[in-house]
């Protein structure tokens, strides 16, 4: 009685070669990823060690570890996050909590979508431009953080502004019904229960600054330089340092002769440091997600 | 006391929340500076745009012709795109149509961590691994070329295609899906009559917003896309792009130097296109909005 006729059969078909259609092009997305991160791993498995991590690059940067430039990259991304995370996590506080829906908050809603969007390498400009030229702060450590603070701005705007407008206008209320001032909610209701959104930020910030090249490399990063192995206050404000991602450029287009495993460890380093800080933020999410109560 | 303590306070996260229309206005200050000097004392406009002959630093006849460079960029990009849009519509059809909440949720992780993949690793795979399956698939003499890039790029902004493309299929209201399918739609009829139409905008803006990150991308094309100054006849000729010219030179480009300086006016074209890409974006998905 409930026979398929054609027509039904041919729909199902249908239906499962659309199926087919998009998941072959998902899968054409996901499976560089596993091939990439598989195939660079692969040719760097016989140098990882904590031996590479801990020693100074040797020889022309032909042997040796990444001591100098992972510690560069610490500095850079500890730096440019002190400066950035306060600005960015006020910035949505202003915008969440004080803007009124205006011609003003929209530029400047504008203004934080076009800053996502700047290219790099003009980040580079100004940041030479700016800090390295006009400012006097030479080629540094100092220089290098803050255009990269300005650069992963939007990044903690974003998230701050999603975690504070997650919390209920019902938390709000209750507060100021009790006679707390604007700053008052905002500080002990408001800021408390979107920690959680605002570090997951902070923590893709680390990923993003971790990674970026052109803005450094005119501004504070350099090629090479020597530091005392195991010192960690190696490098100072005004130093010029190596950073991973330039040091991972330099290596592989810049120095002839490099032994093949050497930037393919670099590659890896900082990869596999980028991908475990966003698993991380992606972890923390779930985490709050499913903890929290309203 | 505590009153004008809390007035400092506010006063700071106003200042903070202006900020970013401060720096907005200082990158382009900054860079328009740097550039200005040689770009209002008898700049070649008409070289700029029309000339292909690029000779920044020769001794007899300089030349500022980035021609051959904008049409790097744009070979790039446009290859780019072409493999990007439609299999990031693609994957965001998939995931907002065809998945369950799991699946959706472990696709969207991955697509993430595409996403935070540093460009500098990316032009490091374009150097090795794909520059050596290029040479042996199509048996070219160099692997670094349009071809190169542009597979790179694509990798690059495919999941910020995805991401907003998903959103804004994620937006059509189910209504829509349920009259189509109580119409007997079959899911090719659905998607390509009923939820890309409805969800134009947003694709748009998301193909934009491609085409934004790929045009400003430095690292990934410096190292994947060989370094000829010359205009694309083919997939596998070797370019250079606006980001990776100015990379490439400002090193060793002596500060305040005309070569220098001209390299600050590229940075101000590729300021002005994605400033315009971005707003244009902006402005559809707001349109979208307030719908």
């Amino acid at each position: 009685m409930f026979e398929s006729t054609s027509f039904t059969r041919s729909k199902q078909r249908s239906e499962l070669i659309a199926r087919a259609v998009f998941l072959l092009m998902t899968m054409l997305m996901v499976v560089p990823l596993v091939l990439i991160v598989g195939y660079l791993v692969y040719q760097a498995w016989p140098i990882l060690s904590f031996d590479f991590l801990l020693t100074n690059p040797r020889n022309g940067m032909r042997a040796g570890g990444i001591w100098s430039p992972l510690l560069g990259t610490i500095y850079l991304v500890v730096i440019s996050l002190v400066i950035s995370t306060p600005i960015g996590v006020l910035a949505a506080v202003f915008l969440n909590e004080y803007a009124r829906d205006s011609w003003f908050t929209r530029v400047i809603h504008l203004a934080v979508v076009n800053l996502a969007g700047v290219p790099s390498i003009v980040h580079a400009l100004f940041g030479l431009g700016a800090f390295v030229l006009f400012a006097g702060l030479g080629k540094s450590v100092l220089a290098a953080s803050l255009t990269l603070a300005i650069m992963t701005l939007p990044v903690i705007i974003a998230s701050t502004k999603e975690a504070l407008s997650s919390v209920p206008l019902s938390f709000r209320e209750a507060c100021w019904n009790v006679g707390a001032t604007r700053w008052q909610t905002i500080r002990h209701v408001v800021l408390p229960n979107s920690i959680g959104g605002i570090l997951t930020g902070v923590i893709l910030q680390v990923s993003r600054a971790a990674g970026e090249t052109a803005p450094i490399m005119f501004t504070g990063a350099v090629f090479y330089k020597a530091i005392q192995q195991g010192d960690i206050f190696a490098y100072g404000l005004f130093d010029q340092c190596m950073a991973l991602s330039m040091h991972l450029f330099t290596i592989s287009t810049q120095v002839p002769d490099v032994p093949k495993a050497l930037p393919y460890g670099t590659a890896v380093v900082l990869l596999g440091a980028v991908l475990v800080v966003n698993a991380l933020a992606i972890f923390v999410r779930f985490r709050l997600r499913s903890r929290r109560k309203w | 006391m505590e009153i004008l303590a809390e007035k400092l306070i506010e006063l700071l996260i106003r200042l903070c929340g202006v900020s970013a229309i401060l720096f907005v206005f200082g990158i382009f200050f900054f860079v328009f500076r740097e550039g200005a000097q040689l770009l209002f004392h008898g700049f070649k406009f008409g070289e700029f745009f029309f000339s292909q002959e690029w000779y920044p630093s020769s001794q007899s006849n300089v030349r500022y012709g980035a021609l051959a460079l904008i049409a790097g960029t744009a070979s790039v990009t446009a290859l780019a795109m072409l493999i990007a849009v439609p299999f990031g519509i693609g994957a965001a059809i998939f995931i907002s149509e065809f998945c369950g909440p799991r699946a959706k949720e472990s696709l969207k992780v991955t697509i993430e961590l595409l996403a935070a993949i540093p460009s500098v690793v990316w032009g490091f795979v374009g150097l090795t691994v794909m520059n050596r399956v290029i040479i042996s698939l199509f048996h070219t003499p160099i692997g670094l070329n349009v071809l190169n890039g542009g597979l790179i790029l694509a990798l690059m902004s495919v999941p910020i295609i995805v991401s907003i493309g998903e959103d804004a299929l994620k937006a059509v209201p189910d209504s829509y899906r349920e009259a189509a399918l109580a119409l007997g739609v079959t899911r090719w009829q659905l998607i390509y009559r009923v939820l890309v139409p409805a969800a134009k905008n947003g694709l748009l803006a998301a193909v934009l917003l491609g085409v934004g990150r790929a045009v400003g991308e430095t690292m990934a094309v410096l190292m994947a896309t060989g370094h000829a100054v010359k205009i694309p006849t083919s997939i596998f000729d070797s370019v250079r792009t606006l980001t990776a010219t100015i990379a490439a030179e400002l090193g060793e480009a002596p500060v305040h130097s005309n070569h220098y300086q001209v390299l600050f006016v590229i940075g101000i074209l590729l300021f002005t296109i994605t400033f315009l890409v971005n707003l244009a974006a902006d402005l559809i998905v707001r349109g979208l909005r307030s719908k």
